[in-house]
């Protein structure tokens, strides 16, 4: 089966301003995510996870190495075609309203006015906003905001979902209504690739993980296999790999 | 095509629902309306001067509008960090440089006609004589010289991070072509070598916004201007945003999209 997102040798590096050597952001990553299925990708603070994701999205360009979507070089903007992307905050046009948003970005994608009306009236449904469609984005909570996000995130019916810390912030009912949509995703047969610090959740929604710090991939596999292979639960796991060592109690 | 226009459109609903717009619109609206109904003991002349300080006071409302939609368009989004669920989409820079100029291109434009039109009917109402060909060219003429000095706005603000210091150097800019730009020849004529040629230069470069200011037209009763210059002079101003939109686009390619 051919990989929908794909990353060869992927080499990010930063210029540092006080004169030393380039940062190395991301080092030789080699990731491959298959159809259908929802992959979580793990690290602390400034491990790549994000840089990662701004190479994947076209946003930065990387020193080395490829990365493709749909075997498409994600410099190329027609690579971003079947994608959607959740960011860890909400950032649109809070003067606009939902429905404006959506129109927006259906335009954006050369839907049909027809299709585009479908396509809000289902989203809007599915993100529980009908109520507040005409409203401006400026009026809403954050986590109205974060489902906003998601809708706009879903108006091209993508195929691979990119969502970088989807719950951060929300409280635990916004956060199950997240959950709840990405498995539905899942069934729909739709690939997440999502990032977060939330292992709890990613063990319960994802199907493989990869861990990554320092701009290093430290591992990767079934979140099953993983526990199974290293008799520890995934937040054990995550802790080994990072190279956290717990202070000895005296 | 479609995510251009679409872009515009965001522009203008933009600008339509700013406080600041309505507020310059209404004080332009009053000034003209009470400078154009009174009378100076029926002087034909002092009638001509406070036609001509009610269109400058127009150009100088165009020339906010234009400069402050603009200066904030591509600054806001990268501070909003709104650039990044809009290029995750399949939109180039291109498209946001693009979308960009024609969203506050057709705003400045909107804005142009109500200011002319509300003009128009004032100074109508008093004079009983209605020149629409020659609001026409007036109107066309400022919005090709509107598209040059949005343009150039655009390529400040992919430069320089804060929209007020590239307002103030673009409305500098353009306020000194207006003033000087056509004066440029004579002066280089007076100066001895090298000075001469570097004003030449200077002359030969600069985007002579000058020539589209024809308010003579309504308030001398000028005749009207042969339809070929206002093409001659639209395709100049076409040819000099274009490559101020593509030094935008060079500058804009690389740029990291956060501040």
């Amino acid at each position: 089966m051919e990989p929908i997102l794909e990353t060869n040798g992927l080499r990010v590096e930063y210029r540092v301003q006080n004169g030393q050597g380039p940062k190395v952001a991301v080092r030789d990553l080699n990731l491959a995510v298959y159809p259908g299925e929802v992959f979580g990708f793990l690290g602390p603070n400034g491990a790549g996870k994000t840089t990662t994701m701004n190479v994947l999205l076209g946003f930065v360009i990387a020193t080395g190495g490829s990365a493709r979507l749909f075997g498409v070089d994600v410099r190329e903007p027609i690579a971003r075609q079947r994608i959607g992307y959740l960011p860890e905050l909400t950032y649109y046009y809070k003067f606009l309203t939902v429905e404006e948003l959506l129109r927006f970005y259906a335009r954006v994608f050369g839907l049909s006015r027809d299709e585009a009306d479908r396509r809000i009236d289902g989203l809007l449904k599915l993100v529980e906003l009908e109520h507040a469609r005409k409203r401006p984005i400026k009026t809403y909570s954050k986590g109205m905001q974060q489902r906003v996000g998601l809708a706009q995130a879903l108006i091209n019916n993508p195929d691979l979902l990119i969502l970088d810390e989807p719950t951060s912030g929300l409280d635990p009912l916004g956060r199950m209504k997240v959950r709840e949509i990405i498995q539905r995703l899942k069934r729909e047969g739709k690939t997440v690739f999502f990032s977060s610090h939330e292992l709890g959740e990613v063990e319960t929604v994802c199907d493989r993980v990869a861990i990554i710090n320092e701009g290093e991939l430290k591992v990767v596999g079934r979140v099953s296999e993983l526990v199974e292979s290293h008799q520890a639960n995934l937040e054990q796991i995550f802790l080994s790999m990072i190279g956290y060592k717990p202070e000895p109690v005296v | 095509m479609n995510i251009v226009t679409a872009l515009s459109g965001v522009v203008i609903k933009e600008l339509y629902r700013r406080k600041d717009f309505y507020v310059l619109f209404i004080l332009t609206a009053l000034i003209t309306l009470v400078m154009g109904s009174i009378s100076f003991f029926n002087d034909a002349r002092i009638a001509r001067y406070l036609k001509e300080i009610c269109l400058m006071l127009i150009w100088i409302s165009a020339l906010v509008i234009a400069t402050t939609t603009t200066a904030r368009q591509i600054p806001a989004e990268r501070e909003n960090r709104t650039i990044f669920p809009l290029l995750a989409k399949p939109v180039t820079r291109w498209h946001v440089v693009a979308g960009k100029f024609l969203g506050c291109w057709l705003a400045s434009g909107m804005a142009l006609v109500v200011f002319y039109f509300f003009f128009a009917v004032v100074s109508g109402t008093r004079d009983s004589h209605w020149p629409l060909l020659q609001y026409a060219q007036i109107v066309l003429l400022h919005w090709a010289m509107l598209a040059v000095v949005i343009s150039l706005t655009l390529l400040g603000s992919v430069i320089l991070s804060a929209p007020s210091s590239n307002m103030t150097i673009c409305l500098v800019f353009v306020l000194g072509i207006l003033l000087l730009g056509r004066h440029l020849n004579q002066v280089a004529l007076e100066q001895p070598e090298p000075i001469r040629s570097l004003i030449y230069l200077v002359y030969y470069v600069i985007p002579h916004l000058e020539w589209y200011d024809v308010r003579d037209l309504i308030i001398y009763e000028h005749k009207l201007i042969a339809w070929s210059d206002c093409a001659l002079a639209g395709l100049y101003a076409f040819v000099y945003s274009g490559f101020l939109l593509m030094g935008t686009w060079l500058a804009f390619r690389r740029k990291p999209l956060h501040l």
